[in-house]
């Protein structure tokens, strides 16, 4: 799973220059879009340049727009971006193998996008509560696009070790002996 | 003759599966000096292959060829191709059982008479006792290393355990324990003891659980009479002109086709996969699929009444740690038409990781809800609800439109809950969140059943023919030298997990086999 997650020193570029670039095109949100076909493709970037990501096949705009999907269907304030763009990255290289599934994406993100002008803001990610975004999302919840999502962040998302750490799980243990002598019964407030 | 066997020698027994039913079955007449081909549709995983690792484990072990589901229960709208959790692999579902052995009730054995006319329910009372099967239960016990039988230890409890026997000292309940289990509390026959890994579901590395991958079918390899064919995948049963089965047609793992003669087949792939075979191997003689002049193959398919409590708590429990069912409360075993259903259940404590908790918690939700369960991961306790389901003739396997891998057609698995399933279920998420209520709890999350793990019923035995599929050996009605091995046999589910009685199954019918192999009767 970390294989996905392009960290920034697997971009060819200093940090210093992906911030120029992320200066060309950024999003209101936490997010930098990056254009550009410099790297032989496009690709996203935190706008702290805490991570970057490369595209093959969707726009920044529309890897944007899962991250943040991602996090409304999950909304986990203690995961930084780096998980969720981590959730959502497999989409962008199952896009770039079929055509046909990068179409059902853009053309689920552009009805997501046509749902939030007419509700008065110029996009989903530019739609400001967490509440309104998911009126939005329970409005295309029965749509191919929706349930793919969805359904891809169950192991996307909650596969990831990281995660699993923030949760506090701590995992695999025959290599540590098992949990015998490691609070197997330690509970105190019994 | 001693292994491995030709294709062309027709004395030996054919055993199609390798788990609790077949693996068993394979080592008691290899001990007793038969020869026996097991043939295993999936690999050979053993302890040191086992992964600490929920999804890659179930990549390594579970059975995903393509299957399908109709009917209203659940699981056909949450995992539609994924009917059941079960095992592929030499050993089957006993590499990723959590290792709950319990006898059946006396009572379970005749449910028709004791409970009487169910509207919508098939049942029927089994053609044996709790007597008859007492003498098996003990070798079984015996066999398995089971706690708190032959004066071996109970398990000590893990943190989940002790939450759950908490609220139980506070509902009332008499008989909480750390339950009757085949994981061994000290070394004992070999294998390892405990060390609460926590991954009882994935395969035991300790190999502290009993297995028959590493204990049965390696003790009969051992003997020279046993045979295993790993990914041999059989795709029909053959017969004679008399209507004797004579052979077993199987794929190997590239694709080619192999006929294996025998003696006798034994049947044990698994309440979805042994009347699917039996359906596709129909025939001029026998057009409604093999042993089924009753109709009954494939039909009364039961998968317990299941379902599961989370509670979550101000404070840590990481139920996670230390064996999976790691106790039990037997209470609500009775029965007790008092409560509004006939039958009972068995509350069980079960732990899964995040990656299973966020598949299985409450398929199909998010949002906020959803998310702040997962963050209280680390508080969260669970238990396991596990109870008799009606058999109900629709409920069943079919031959699906779908094909496999290998251009059969596929099962499709149809169920409906029956009333009496429903009331079992509303009854025990409210005993289950009553207990957790009890202890502080701050959330209690009622979840609906998981893809099915016990799998029952499709081929009955019965009295009379016209009643079932196998008579109380597991011998087909309609043709002697074919037999079922496997939890497809029950008449009935009972509450208890199915594991020990298949095993107990499976020895009994071995002595049969056995005898009438040298009387001449087969």
């Amino acid at each position: 799973m970390e294989s996905i997650i392009h960290l920034e020193k697997s971009v060819s570029r200093s940090p210093s220059e992906l911030m120029k670039l992320s200066r060309r095109q950024l999003l209101k949100r936490s997010l930098a879009v990056c254009g550009g076909y410099a790297l032989g493709g496009s690709f996203l970037a935190a706008s702290d340049a805490a991570w970057a990501m490369e595209l093959k096949a969707l726009s920044p705009e529309s890897m944007a727009t899962l991250i943040q999907m991602a996090r409304d269907i999950y909304p986990h304030d203690s995961f930084g971006d780096a998980l969720y763009a981590a959730a959502v990255k497999g989409h962008d290289d199952t896009a770039a193998g079929d055509a046909e599934f990068k179409q059902m994406i853009e053309e689920g993100i552009a009805l997501l996008n046509n749902n939030a002008m007419q509700a008065g803001n110029s996009s989903y990610v530019d739609t400001g509560w967490e509440s309104d975004r998911v009126a939005l999302l329970k409005g295309i919840e029965d749509s191919t696009f929706f349930s793919t999502l969805r359904g891809g962040l169950v192991v996307g998302l909650y596969n990831q070790p990281a995660v699993w750490e923030k949760l506090g799980y701590e995992g695999s243990s025959f290599e540590k002996g098992g949990y015998l002598t490691r609070g197997f019964d330690d509970i105190n407030w019994l | 003759m001693s292994a491995p066997f030709d294709l062309t020698d027709d004395s030996v027994v054919v055993i199609i599966g390798t788990g609790a039913g077949g693996g068993v079955l394979a080592n008691e007449l290899a001990q007793k000096g038969i020869s026996v081909v097991a043939l295993e549709a999936g690999g050979r995983h053993l302890p040191q292959d086992y992964i600490n690792d929920e999804w890659p484990s179930f990549g390594q072990l579970a059975w995903t060829d393509m299957r399908t589901t109709s009917g209203s229960w659940q699981v056909a709208k949450d995992f539609p191709n994924l009917p059941a959790w079960i095992v592929k692999a030499v050993g089957g579902s006993t590499v990723h059982w959590a290792g709950a052995s319990l006898r059946i009730q006396e009572h379970e054995f005749r449910t028709k008479t004791e409970y009487g006319n169910i509207d919508g329910a098939n049942l029927l009372d089994w053609p044996i006792t709790l007597a008859d099967l007492e003498p098996y239960y003990e070798k079984a016990e015996n066999k398995l290393g089971v706690t708190r039988t032959n004066g071996i230890e109970g398990l000590p409890g893990n943190n989940n355990f002790k939450v759950m026997k908490a609220g139980a000292d506070k509902m009332g309940y008499k008989n909480c324990h750390t339950g009757r289990m085949a994981i061994n509390s000290a070394p004992r026959d070999g294998r390892a003891a405990c060390q609460q890994l926590g991954f009882c579901f994935q395969g035991c590395k300790m190999g502290a659980k009993w297995s028959s991958a590493y204990v049965d079918i390696p003790q009969g390899e051992a003997t020279g009479n046993l045979e295993v064919r790993e990914h041999a995948h059989v795709l029909k049963i053959e017969h004679d002109n008399n209507g004797q089965v004579s052979g077993v047609l199987y794929a190997d793992k590239d694709g080619n086709q192999h006929l294996q003669k025998c003696r006798v087949a034994c049947v044990a792939g698994n309440s979805i996969e042994s009347p699917r075979l039996l359906l596709n191997s129909a025939s001029s003689m026998f057009p409604d699929g093999l042993a089924n002049s009753s109709g009954m193959v494939g039909k009364n398919y039961m998968r317990h009444m299941t379902g599961s409590v989370y509670g979550i708590f101000e404070n840590p429990v990481h139920m996670y740690r230390g064996t999976t069912m790691a106790g039990i409360i037997t209470d609500e075993s009775v029965n007790n038409p008092d409560r509004g259903f006939v039958g009972g259940y068995e509350m069980e404590t079960v732990s899964i990781g995040p990656a299973f908790t966020a598949a299985f918690l409450n398929p199909g939700a998010w949002g906020r809800e959803f998310a702040a369960s997962m963050d209280s991961y680390t508080n969260m306790a669970g238990m396991w609800l596990v109870g008799e389901d009606m058999p109900q003739e629709s409920n069943g396997i079919t031959l699906s439109d779908e094909k496999d891998q290998h251009g059969m057609p596929a099962a499709n698995v149809h169920f409906d809950d029956h009333p009496n399933d429903v009331a079992m279920r509303n009854h025990a998420y409210k005993q289950g969140m009553a207990l957790y209520d009890s202890v502080g709890a701050t959330q209690t999350l009622p979840t609906p059943p998981y893809p099915s793990t016990h799998n029952l019923g499709t081929n009955r035995m019965s009295a009379k023919p016209s009643d079932g599929v196998v008579n109380k050996h597991g011998q087909s009605h309609d043709i002697k030298n074919l037999f079922v091995s496997d939890g497809s046999q029950f008449t009935t589910g009972a509450a208890e997990n199915p594991t020990l009685t298949i095993v107990s199954l499976a020895i009994r019918q071995a002595d049969y086999i056995a005898e009438q192999m040298s009387s001449k009767g087969l």
